[in-house]
C-alpha cells in the first residue's frame, strides 16, 4: 500500500479533564499538574487515543488469561471476574510516603501492644482508657487465648490499613484490617501489567519496586517458627477454590514457593501439625492461614466448619506450630476499637497520632447516639465487624427507608455501630469511556508486614469506586484498582 | 507432594485427554456419515448410539433426550453439562483441577488451559460449532494438544509430573479400547468376521481416524483394513502412541517413577496390576484376542485399567478429594478476606 495512513493528531490525553470541587490528585485546582505528575503527565498526552486503546485491551485480556479473577459471591455458575484496573497510576512523593510509613509503623506497633496487653495484664482497661464493655462485647475477641504467649509476640504479621484523603488533601486513617486483609496480589500483578504497557514511563518517572513482598512476607512468617526448628516449612492454608481470593492465595504460595493446603490436606497428631503427602505426613512448622478464627478448629471454634484443621488450637497452644496472623486480632480491627486507637498511641507509645483518624462516633455512647440518630442523613454509619463495604450507610445517599432501617438497627444494637461524617474522599483522573477521563474517588491499602521488623513495600493498592459520584471502593461493590506509584524523588 | 495436588494433577491431565479424544471421536463420525448410503431413522441410531456408549453414559443420555440423533449425540457430548464426561464438561473439569494447582503448573499452560476454557464457555462456542463443526473440533483438538506439548514442554519432571502422565496414559488406554469396541456389534462373539463389507472397511477406518492413527496404519499395512489388523495395531502394537499397550508401558513406568520401585517388583497393587496388565499385552496375540472375543477382551481390560486408578487412588492419595459438598463451598464463599 502506497498511502501513508494519517497518524491521528495527539489529542492531548485529559484534555478538557475537570477536577470540579474534589480535592484532585493530579491537577491543583487552577488546573496545573502537581509536581509529582508533571513527568508521568508529559509521557501520557503523547499517547493517542488508538494507542490508549489498544494499551488498555491488551491489559484486560492479559488478566482474563492469566485467571487474574476474583469470584463472585453467592454465584453458582462460578463467575469470575477481573478486578478492573484503570491504567492511569496514583502516584505519591517521596516525602509524602515517608511521612504515611512513618505513621503506619506509629499505628501497628500500638495495635501489636494493644493486643498483647489485652491477652496479658489488660492494663488499658484497668486504667480506664477502653471500658471493658467493649472488649467483652467485641465478636472478635477470643478470651481462649488470654495468658496465652504468641510467638515472637507478634499478633498482626499482615496489616491492610486504609488510607483516604479529605478534600483538603489529608490523609486519614479509615480502617485497620488485621485478620484477614487480601488485595496484595493486585499491587504485584498491576505493578507486572503496567511495566509491560508503559516500559519507558519506568525508565522516565523513577518509581520504587513492589516486588520484594513475597520474600519480606516469607521471611517475616520464618521468623515466627516455633523455637528450635531452623529450617521451618511454611504453608498457605486457604479455605479453597471457590473463595474471592483463591486466586491471591495461589499467587502468594507460588510466588513464596510454599505450599498451599487446604484443612483437609493438614491433620494434627500428638500436638503437632501434618500435612498428607504421596510420601506419607511430613511435619508443618508456620501456617501462613487466610481462613477465619471461626472456622480454623472444629474442635474449638465452630464445630461445622468444613476449612479447618480438628486439634489445630491445641498444637497452637502447644507451641509447636505457629499462626499469622494469631488468633484473636479481629478484636483489634473492629470498628468500635478504631475509635480508641488513637488512645492507644497515646498510652503505649506517649506519641500523638501521626496519620489522625476520621472523628468516630459510638453509638453506644449516649451523647453520640443522639447526635446520630439526629443526623443519619449527613453521616456514614457502618456495622462494627463488617468488611468489603458490606453493612454500611452513606447518609447523604440513601434512601429515607433505608436511614429508617439503620436507625431500627442502632436502637437496637448500638454496640455494633459507629457513625462518621461524610468524608469527601480524594479524586483521581480515570478512565471512564472511549478516552474519556473523569474524577472518580479513591483509597489506599497499604500493606504493612510485621516480622523481625516491620516493612511496608513502597505504595499499596489503590481502589478506585468507577461508579460516578460513588465512594465505596470495594471490589464486590464495582470498585476498580490502579498501580500505586511511590517515586524515588518528589518530582 | 501433598496428596491432593497428586489427584488434581492426575485429573487435570486425565481430563484434558479426554476432551481431546472425544473431540476426535465425533468430528471423525460426523464426517463419515457422509460417506455412508441409506440412512433412516434405525440406522442413524445404530451408528450413534454405540458413540454414546464408547463414553459409558447411555443412561445419561436417554434421561436427557429421546432418540439418538446426530443433533442429540453431539450436543449431549460436546456442550451437555448434565453429561459428566462432555467435551465442555471434561474442559471445565479440568481447568477446575488446574486451578487447585496453579502453583504447581506453569503459567504457559494454564494460559492455554484458561483460553480453551473460556471459549468453550462462551456463546462463541456453539456459533462456531453451528457454523462449522469441523473446524470447531479443529479448535478443541488443537488446544488440547497445544496443552499437552506445553505440559510436556513446560513442566519439571517431579513427582507431580508423573501422576499427570499416569492420568493422562490411564485415559488414553481407556479410550483407544473404547473407540477399538465401537463396532462391535457387527464382529461375530468369537473368532475373526468371515467377510468384510465396503461399509465395514470405511467404519473401521472411522476407528483408525478417531484415534489419529491412519496414517501410522498405513505405513504399516498400506490402504487394506482389516478387523484383525486394526485391533492388532491398536491394541498390541508396541510403537505406537495411542495402543493399549503403548500407554500401558507409559504408565507402568510413571508409576515406577513415583515410587522408584525397580521393574519386576511391586511396592502396591497400582504396580502390580500394571505390571501384569502390561506382560498380558506383550505376550498376547490377536488371535488369541478375537478367540476370546474381542468385545469381552476390551470389556476386561477397561476393567483392569479401572482397578489401576482405584489402586493408585489407595496408595497414594487415600482421601477423596474430589467431590466438594455445598456446604463447604459456601464455608469457602463466607470466610471473610477483607477486601
Amino acid at each position: 500500500m502506497a498511502t501513508k495512513t494519517k497518524l491521528p493528531p495527539r489529542a492531548g490525553m485529559l484534555k478538557g479533564y475537570d477536577p470540579e470541587v474534589f480535592f484532585d490528585e493530579m491537577l491543583t485546582p487552577d488546573g496545573q499538574p502537581r509536581p509529582h505528575y508533571h513527568r508521568f503527565r508529559e509521557l501520557f498526552q503523547n499517547l493517542t487515543l488508538p494507542e490508549f486503546d489498544h494499551k488498555r485491551q491488551s491489559v484486560d485480556l492479559a488478566f482474563l488469561r492469566q485467571g487474574i479473577t476474583f469470584n463472585v459471591y453467592g454465584d453458582k455458575a462460578g463467575a469470575e471476574k477481573i478486578f478492573p484496573f484503570d491504567l492511569l497510576p496514583r502516584i505519591i512523593p517521596a516525602k509524602e510516603w515517608e511521612y504515611l510509613e512513618r505513621g503506619l509503623i506509629q499505628r501497628i506497633t500500638a495495635l501489636n501492644l494493644f493486643l498483647h496487653d489485652l491477652y496479658h495484664e489488660q492494663r488499658i482497661l484497668k486504667d480506664g482508657i477502653i471500658p471493658p464493655f467493649y472488649i467483652l462485647s467485641g465478636k472478635h475477641f477470643r478470651r481462649e487465648f488470654v495468658n496465652f504467649n504468641v510467638p515472637k509476640d507478634i499478633y498482626i504479621h499482615v496489616c491492610g490499613t486504609d488510607l483516604i484523603r479529605d478534600d483538603q488533601g489529608n490523609y486519614l486513617v479509615l480502617e485497620d484490617n488485621g485478620r484477614c486483609p487480601s488485595g496484595v496480589s493486585y499491587v504485584l500483578e498491576n505493578r507486572r501489567a503496567m511495566k509491560r504497557t508503559f516500559p519507558q514511563m519506568f525508565e522516565n518517572v523513577g518509581v520504587r519496586p513492589v516486588e520484594d513482598y513475597p520474600r519480606e512476607l516469607l521471611r517475616a512468617l520464618q521468623h515466627i517458627a516455633p523455637a528450635g526448628v531452623s529450617d521451618p516449612t511454611v504453608v498457605l492454608l486457604t479455605p479453597g477454590a471457590y473463595n474471592s481470593a483463591y486466586f491471591e492465595h495461589t499467587y502468594l504460595a507460588r510466588q513464596m514457593g510454599i505450599e498451599i493446603v487446604e484443612g483437609r490436606d493438614l491433620l494434627v497428631r500428638d500436638a503437632r501439625v501434618f500435612m498428607r503427602t504421596t510420601k506419607g505426613l511430613q511435619p508443618v512448622h508456620v501456617i501462613y492461614r487466610r481462613v477465619d478464627d471461626d472456622f480454623i478448629d472444629p474442635t474449638v471454634f465452630r464445630r461445622d466448619s468444613m476449612l479447618g484443621v480438628p486439634g489445630l488450637v491445641h498444637a497452637y497452644r502447644a507451641g509447636n506450630i505457629s499462626l499469622a496472623n494469631s488468633i484473636g486480632t479481629g478484636i483489634a480491627d473492629d470498628k468500635v476499637m478504631y475509635y480508641f486507637v488513637p488512645k492507644m498511641i497515646k498510652y503505649y507509645l506517649d506519641q500523638d497520632p501521626i496519620i489522625p483518624n476520621v472523628p468516630t462516633y459510638l453509638a453506644n455512647e449516649e451523647t453520640d447516639k443522639k447526635y446520630i440518630l439526629d443526623n443519619l442523613e449527613q453521616l456514614v454509619v457502618k456495622a462494627a465487624n463488617e468488611s468489603g463495604g458490606y453493612g454500611m450507610l452513606i447518609g447523604p445517599k440513601a434512601t429515607k427507608d433505608e436511614i429508617e432501617e439503620f436507625r431500627k438497627k442502632i436502637e437496637a444494637e448500638p454496640r455494633n455501630y459507629i457513625a462518621q461524617p461524610t468524608i469527601s474522599l480524594s479524586r483521581h483522573p480515570t478512565h471512564v469511556t472511549e478516552g474519556l477521563f473523569e474524577g472518580r474517588h479513591i483509597d489506599l491499602r497499604p500493606y504493612i508486614i510485621s516480622g523481625e521488623k516491620t516493612v511496608i513495600v513502597p505504595g499499596g493498592l489503590t481502589r478506585v469506586a468507577l461508579r460516578k459520584g460513588s465512594l465505596v471502593v470495594n471490589s464486590s461493590q464495582g470498585g476498580g484498582s490502579k498501580d500505586t506509584w511511590v517515586l524515588y524523588g518528589d518530582e | 507432594m501433598l496428596s491432593r495436588v497428586a489427584n488434581s494433577l492426575y485429573w487435570m491431565s486425565r481430563y484434558i485427554e479426554r476432551a481431546e479424544n472425544i473431540a476426535r471421536i465425533v468430528d471423525v463420525n460426523l464426517q463419515l456419515l457422509l460417506d455412508l448410503r441409506n440412512l433412516n431413522e434405525e440406522r442413524l441410531a445404530k451408528h450413534w448410539l454405540p458413540i454414546v456408549l464408547t463414553t459409558g453414559d447411555e443412561e445419561q443420555f436417554f434421561a436427557l433426550h429421546k432418540k439418538a440423533t446426530a443433533q442429540n449425540v453431539t450436543e449431549f457430548l460436546v456442550f451437555q453439562l448434565e453429561n459428566p464426561n462432555s467435551i465442555t464438561s471434561a474442559i471445565c473439569q479440568a481447568r477446575e483441577n488446574a486451578r487447585m494447582v496453579r502453583d504447581q503448573i506453569t503459567i504457559e499452560l494454564w494460559e492455554e488451559l484458561n483460553r480453551l476454557y473460556w471459549f468453550v464457555r462462551t456463546p462463541d462456542a456453539r456459533e462456531a460449532w453451528k457454523e462449522s463443526p469441523s473446524e470447531f473440533f479443529q479448535q478443541i483438538k488443537s488446544s488440547s494438544l497445544l496443552i499437552i506439548g506445553l505440559a510436556y514442554t513446560t513442566l519439571i519432571r517431579n513427582e507431580g509430573w508423573w501422576f499427570a502422565q499416569a492420568g493422562k496414559y490411564i485415559e488414553r488406554a481407556d479410550k483407544t479400547s473404547r473407540i477399538l469396541d465401537l463396532r462391535y456389534e457387527a464382529l461375530p462373539a468369537r473368532g475373526l468376521p468371515l467377510t468384510v463389507s465396503e461399509t465395514d472397511a470405511l467404519e473401521w477406518s472411522a476407528i483408525l481416524r478417531s484415534c489419529s492413527a491412519w496414517d501410522a496404519y498405513k505405513s504399516l499395512h498400506g490402504a487394506e483394513v482389516s478387523p484383525r489388523l486394526v485391533a492388532e495395531f491398536l491394541l498390541l502394537s508396541e510403537d505406537f502412541p495411542r495402543s493399549v499397550r503403548f500407554c500401558v508401558d507409559e504408565l507402568n513406568l510413571a508409576l515406577r517413577r513415583i515410587s522408584g520401585v525397580a521393574e519386576g517388583k511391586f511396592c502396591n497393587d497400582a504396580e502390580k496390576l500394571s505390571g501384569r496388565l502390561l506382560a498380558e499385552l506383550q505376550f498376547t496375540t490377536i488371535e488369541e484376542v478375537f478367540e476370546a472375543g474381542l468385545h469381552d477382551y476390551l470389556d476386561r481390560l477397561q476393567g483392569k485399567l479401572n482397578d489401576i486408578g482405584f489402586a493408585l487412588f489407595n496408595a497414594y492419595i487415600v482421601q477423596n478429594f474430589t467431590n466438594i459438598e455445598e456446604e463447604m463451598m459456601v464455608q469457602q464463599e463466607e470466610q471473610q478476606q477483607q477486601a
